[in-house]
């Protein structure tokens, strides 16, 4: 296999890890990483360094959407920034001592915690008085409540949310994905904020998350042009084209399809580390 | 509503970064047209973990390959607007809420902004 053909392979691949990531809002990033280990036997050095940029791509081209609707809370994200930043920093630092196949089995670990999450019942009716932090930090908020007005939102249990958050930040670092996921958790079970703020919030604080970590890959040298290439230009190409098909609802069968692919993937994944094979 | 002008200004910066993310992106498929030009029918080797060399992993190195015209570097420059868009959001948001006299947020986006930039510059990577 010539590189032009490698090149080309991989750029169908991650055109589809794009489309099925937005379709389904579960992110790109995490298929890309076992496509690349597990399909083409790349390094997973060069599959995180790569995945952490396609994640800063998308972050960045989409996140004004997010921010136009009125959802995104963010002073909560900028606040939060802190503790995912500094969790990255940590996690790039992890990714450089840990042993591949250890990285291979945390990561496949989190990949079905992450997609087992998705399916968790989410906030109902919000609580308008946050807690006395929150309101020092002006944290509480508002969003359209869909009928034309405002409803208003408190937010809790700041302390908790800060430690979730540098985990999620750290994860995202050692595993070179968004940990959007995670990101969710922290802000909607516990910090209790309403789910399609949690969402919208998460996703705008990826790129910055990703970011951080980002600089420390690219000078260990885990960013490989010929890799990077093929792979941010696909999933970019890939998202923006699922976020044009999409117009409201996502499909329930695209989704069920998409978790058995990133189980199946997750196990996989495992199993290789485990078997010392990544 | 407290939230307007943060959302008006988050907005502008939002649109600036789709054209950075635009501009990266035509860089990264410049860089790898003349890539894959050079070297597309050779073989990968990506089955074990070399590192990079200089050229594609410092700002020094990769400027320099740029300016010889080498297709790699060329990759990593638009690599780097990438990298840079959600740190140039970071930045403007400090003038955002100065404007605002928020010096809370100022002051909290600033400590967001010097993490990023000392995971960058405070020779963590070597």
């Amino acid at each position: 296999m010539t590189i032009l053909v490698f090149t080309g392979i991989l750029l169908i691949g991650a055109f589809a890890a794009g489309l099925l990531g937005s379709l389904t809002g579960l992110g790109g990033g995490v298929v890309i990483i076992p496509l690349l280990t597990l399909g083409f036997g790349v390094d997973i050095r060069y599959a995180i360094g790569s995945s952490l940029v396609a994640v800063i791509a998308t972050s960045s081209g989409s996140a004004v959407a997010y921010v136009k609707e009125g959802y995104s809370n963010i002073r909560l994200g900028m606040f939060l920034e802190v503790a995912t930043t500094t969790g990255a920093i940590l996690g790039a630092f992890l990714a450089i001592y840990a042993p591949t196949h250890l990285i291979a089995i945390i990561f496949g670990t989190i990949l079905i915690l992450s997609t087992a999450s998705s399916y968790v019942k989410k906030q109902g009716a919000p609580d308008t008085a946050g807690s006395a932090l929150a309101a020092k930090l002006t944290l509480n908020g508002q969003y359209p409540d869909g009928q034309g007005g405002w409803q208003a939102y408190g937010v809790h249990r700041v302390y908790g949310g800060f430690g979730m958050m540098t985990l999620a930040g750290m994860l995202s670092g050692l595993l070179g994905v968004g940990s959007g996921a995670l990101k969710v958790i922290a802000i909607d079970n516990i910090m209790r904020v309403p789910f399609k703020v949690s969402t919208t919030t998460s996703n705008f604080m990826i790129g910055v998350t990703a970011a951080a970590s980002a600089g420390i890959y690219l000078y260990r040298g885990y960013i490989d042009p010929g890799i990077a290439m093929p792979v941010v230009l696909g999933v970019l190409g890939g998202a923006f084209l699922g976020s044009r098909i999409l117009a409201g609802a996502r499909p329930a069968w695209l989704r069920v399809i998409f978790t058995v692919v990133v189980v199946f993937l997750a196990v996989e994944m495992i199993y290789n580390g485990a078997t010392h094979r990544i | 509503m407290r939230n307007w002008g943060d959302k008006d200004m988050q907005v502008i910066i939002g649109n600036l970064l789709r054209w950075g993310v635009l501009l990266a992106t035509v860089v990264v498929a410049i860089g790898g047209a003349i890539y894959l030009y050079r070297h597309g029918s050779e073989l990968p080797d990506y089955g074990t973990f070399h590192g990079q060399p200089r050229t594609f992993r410092t700002i020094s190195g990769i400027t320099g390959g740029v300016l010889e015209g080498r297709g790699r570097a060329i990759i990593q420059l638009g690599i780097l607007i990438l990298i840079a868009t959600p740190v140039v959001r970071v930045a403007f948001s400090i003038i955002g809420y100065l404007v605002e006299k928020d010096y809370l947020y100022t002051a909290i986006t600033a400590l967001v902004l010097g993490i990023i930039l000392f995971s960058m510059f405070g020779g963590l990577g070597g």
